[in-house]
């Protein structure tokens, strides 16, 4: 990470701590964007591999209903370890269904994670005794160490946001990391330097995962509820236009995609709720035909015509 | 107990194969999987009831509902096939799957909430087409004729895209561009103009599913993610481009959801995807579609 | 010299087109081997074959002791096989520098995910390969921008990076100027040579055969017809008349 990348960063982090510290609200409304940034982002891993998942809620889901579960059944109140329980349940979930998904390509494998995650949605909505069907269920108010953490979520979410993204820019920097852009040109090629395209995909599902249900934890706890809604495909297509709108060429991109689309949703669920899906159909039309990279490719823009220029 | 299965299951399949045939003609003839295609389903749908309903206030005779079924499928292709391929669609060709697959989505996305504004958030129903024809009883069981009959049109739909794709000079057309752009290109065919046929050609299918499939299932919201789903499973299972294996895989699926509506009701919704992945699994080309293998 | 590759009995069918009848081969250890043929006659296949990509109806390629026709072309690769295509096959959007790194990380310490693949480990080697095909110049260059020449070198570099005891390049000069591919092939053998690599090289020049080939092996539709030294093989007139048609 260097220069004007981090600065870009230490500003976004100042920035949203001045939000959060101006209203609860807001506080409110910048957490749950983050959380679901950490899902777009696993969204974005696997964009970079050439792969579009329109399921991804599958794991949103899952990490809120996980946490929803210790809670319920465990008593289990404390902050991190409901984080735990959502992060697990996903990465779990995310390692059996990537075993198989990961076989398939194109318009494949984005349906196939789009009837995963549906065919969730519809048991969940049905199993009413085990799930609470389409009431859900609630998530007590979180404590940390014993203590009520108050704005402690954000904060905790900051981290969060912070520690995955490092982690992943360095991961993406990495061998693997790189292998991933190389699946989405030439996988033969892959498979005759040595290396398992689908071990590479089934790494980087897993992980992609993790990211979904760490965001959905922390976004269900935000919110103090979990309804089989998380599952529906509206929520997948929000993840993954977080993602595409942002860029997932770099790192920031789908957190500065997420916070855009969010800011839109809370303001088309107050204004106009029947446009929603408009607009996000709208980004989606923007970013296939005219940014490709999305927000993160606007960014590189100047230098790319410097470079024209030279 | 079997033959009210088998006929529930049949009818079913008909709506399936309706449902599916459009998509997997698009794919077979563009290579390209519509998203969207839900949304004209849907479009397809509104609009038969719409223009039904219209008709029937106007006093005109109620037989004109089973006109506004096939006018309707034609009015929603005009609109929008040719609209969706030359502004949309035509900038993504070559340009990889996830462009493709971005754009159709935007444009599911956005014709959802179209609906919605444009028809309401109410379900639509124009039953006219249905009790016109009366009911009949098969095994002691009453049935509308209406939703047997569609059986045959789904195999009078069938039959006839055989016969058009294979034995009409624009299907020749069609196929000689599928299977050789650059070819067609060389000796003259504005292969252009035969996309934008071709797409629309399957907004029509279905369009045309949507309608016929109006009188029983009706119009609601979120009928045309249900519908993308259950066309992409249905064409899955049988083959992504192969519209016999679409019929295969329609008659499979719908079966298969007769009878978990009987035994394993809780599994109804899901089955269509469970026989999907299981199908997969074992043939990730589907039932009849054929493994490409790239040349090195 | 010892034998490192062997096939027996090998047959390959693809419906009703046989395109490998039978061929038994034998690839020595440290020799450089021509395979020369009319186009269709089998000479891609057997390579495919040898590399995991087609499976064979029946027959076996043996590597030293190793059973090949069952194995992924990864698990072929691991062996100490690597393969250069016809058709070059890049990472396009990755830099020449780039696709040579994932080569050399591929050969070692791949799945690590937090260790950056710009080590000065990963870079020297990628260097070295470049370096050994004159290819330091286009290191920054992305592979979708490059010549076909180019491309074919770059192709030929990835493989080399692999450091394999056994290397297959199908056509290395295919599709490229004759006065740029001698630069190549002289270019290549030069490095094949002093890395002491074995080689098999599907060619249809046959001016390339009888420079850089210790031994040619001549296909006709799925079986080899002929083998032996370069200038016997080529001077014999009825197999000039049946590898006429390929050029």
């Amino acid at each position: 990470m260097k220069g004007p990348r981090a600065l870009l960063w230490v500003c976004l982090a100042a920035a949203a701590v001045a939000v959060a510290l101006a209203s609860p609200w807001a506080s409110f409304i910048l957490t749950v964007a983050l959380a679901k940034g950490l899902a777009a982002l696993g969204v974005a891993l696997l964009l970079r591999a050439g792969l579009m998942s329109l399921g991804h809620a599958l794991f949103y889901a899952a990490g809120g209903y996980g946490a929803a579960y210790l809670a319920r059944w465990l008593g289990v109140t404390d902050l991190l370890l409901l984080l735990g329980a959502g992060f697990l349940s996903a990465t779990v979930l995310g390692l059996f269904t990537g075993a198989v998904l990961v076989r398939y390509r194109a318009i494949f494998f984005a349906m196939l994670n789009l009837a995963a995650s549906m065919v969730f949605f519809s048991l969940v909505t049905k199993l009413y005794n085990l799930t609470g069907g389409s009431d859900g269920m609630p998530l007590p108010v979180p404590t940390m160490f014993g203590l009520k953490p108050g704005q402690g979520l954000f904060y905790l979410t900051l981290a969060c946001v912070f520690v995955c993204a490092g982690g992943l820019r360095r991961y993406l920097d990495s061998a693997m990391g790189q292998g991933l852009g190389a699946i989405a040109t030439n996988e033969i090629r892959l498979e005759y330097l040595g290396i398992s395209v689908n071990g590479l995909l089934f790494v980087n599902y897993a992980i992609s995962a993790g990211l979904g249900g760490l965001g959905g934890a922390l976004a269900a706890i935000a919110i103090g509820h979990v309804t089989p809604e998380l599952f529906f495909w509206t929520t997948s297509a929000q993840l993954l236009l977080g993602a595409a709108l942002g860029g997932a060429g770099s790192v920031a991109g789908p957190f500065a995609g997420m916070l855009l689309l969010e800011g839109v949703r809370t303001a088309a669920s107050q204004y106009a709720p029947l446009l929603w899906e408009m607009a996000m159909g709208l980004c989606a039309l923007a970013v296939a035909l005219f940014v490709p990279q999305g927000l993160s490719g606007i960014v590189d823009l100047p230098q790319q015509w410097k470079r024209a220029v030279q | 107990m079997l033959t009210p299965i088998v006929i529930d299951g049949l009818s079913d399949a008909a709506l399936l194969f309706l449902v599916a045939v459009g998509l997997t003609m698009v794919f077979g003839v563009l290579r390209v999987v519509n998203i969207a295609h839900g949304s004209f389903f849907a479009l397809g749908a509104y609009a038969a009831i719409t223009l039904g309903l219209w008709a029937g206030a106007l006093g005109l005779s109620q037989a004109l509902s089973y006109g506004a079924l096939v006018l309707s499928a034609l009015l929603v292709a005009a609109l929008f096939g040719p609209l969706t391929e030359r502004l949309c669609l035509r900038a993504t060709y070559g340009r990889g799957e996830i462009a493709q697959m971005l754009v159709t989505f935007g444009i599911f996305l956005i014709l959802d909430d179209v609906q919605k504004l444009v028809f309401g958030v109410q379900e639509r129903q124009n039953d006219a087409p249905l009790s016109l024809l009366g009911v009949c009883n098969l095994g002691g069981i009453v049935y509308p004729v209406y939703q047997i009959a569609l059986v045959g049109l789904a195999v009078v739909v069938a039959f006839s895209l055989r016969w058009f794709l294979r034995g009409t000079r624009a299907g020749k057309l069609v196929l000689s561009v599928v299977h050789d752009a650059e070819m067609a290109r060389f000796s003259g065919i504005d292969t252009a103009k035969v996309s934008v046929a071709a797409f629309t050609f399957g907004v029509f299918l279905a369009a045309l599913g949507g309608s016929l499939a109006s009188p029983i299932t009706g119009a609601a919201p979120g009928m045309s993610a249900e519908a993308t789903i259950l066309a992409f499973a249905v064409a899955a299972i049988g083959g992504l481009g192969r519209v016999e294996g679409a019929g295969l895989a329609a008659l499979i699926v719908g079966l298969g959801r007769a009878f978990a509506v009987y035994y394993a009701p809780a599994f109804d919704r899901a089955t269509p995807y469970l026989v999907m992945f299981a199908v997969l699994l074992f043939r990730p080309q589907g039932l009849l579609g054929v493994v490409e293998t790239r040349r090195l | 010299m010892k034998p490192i590759l062997k096939a027996e009995d090998l047959q390959v069918a693809f419906g009703g087109v046989i395109a490998a009848d039978r061929v038994n081969l034998t690839v020595l250890a440290d020799e450089v081997l021509a395979i020369v043929g009319s186009n269709g006659s089998g000479k891609t296949t057997f390579v495919n074959v040898c590399t995991g990509y087609i499976k064979p109806r029946r027959g076996e390629v043996y590597f030293g002791n190793t059973a090949l026709s069952r194995l992924h072309p990864r698990a072929i690769t691991r062996l100490g096989i690597a393969r250069a295509f016809q058709i070059p096959q890049l990472f396009a959007e990755h830099t020449v520098l780039e696709n040579l790194l994932l080569a050399a990380a591929a050969r070692r310490g791949f799945w690590r995910p937090f260790s950056a693949i710009s080590r000065p480990c990963y870079l020297e080697e990628a260097r070295e390969a470049l370096g050994l095909l004159g290819l330091e110049g286009c290191a920054s260059q992305r592979a979708a921008q490059l010549s076909e020449g180019t491309r074919k070198l770059v192709d030929i570099a990835m493989a080399l990076a692999l450091r394999p005891r056994l290397l297959f390049m199908d056509e290395p000069t295919s599709g490229v100027s004759s006065d740029e591919a001698i630069v190549i092939m002289e270019a290549v053998m030069g490095a094949l040579a002093r890395a002491g690599i074995t080689t098999v090289f599907v060619e249809h020049d046959m001016e390339m055969v009888r420079r850089y080939a210790h031994r040619v092996a001549v296909w006709e539709s799925g079986r080899v017809v002929a083998q032996g030294q370069p200038h016997g093989i080529l001077h014999d007139s009825q197999i000039r008349e049946s590898i006429a048609g390929m050029a």
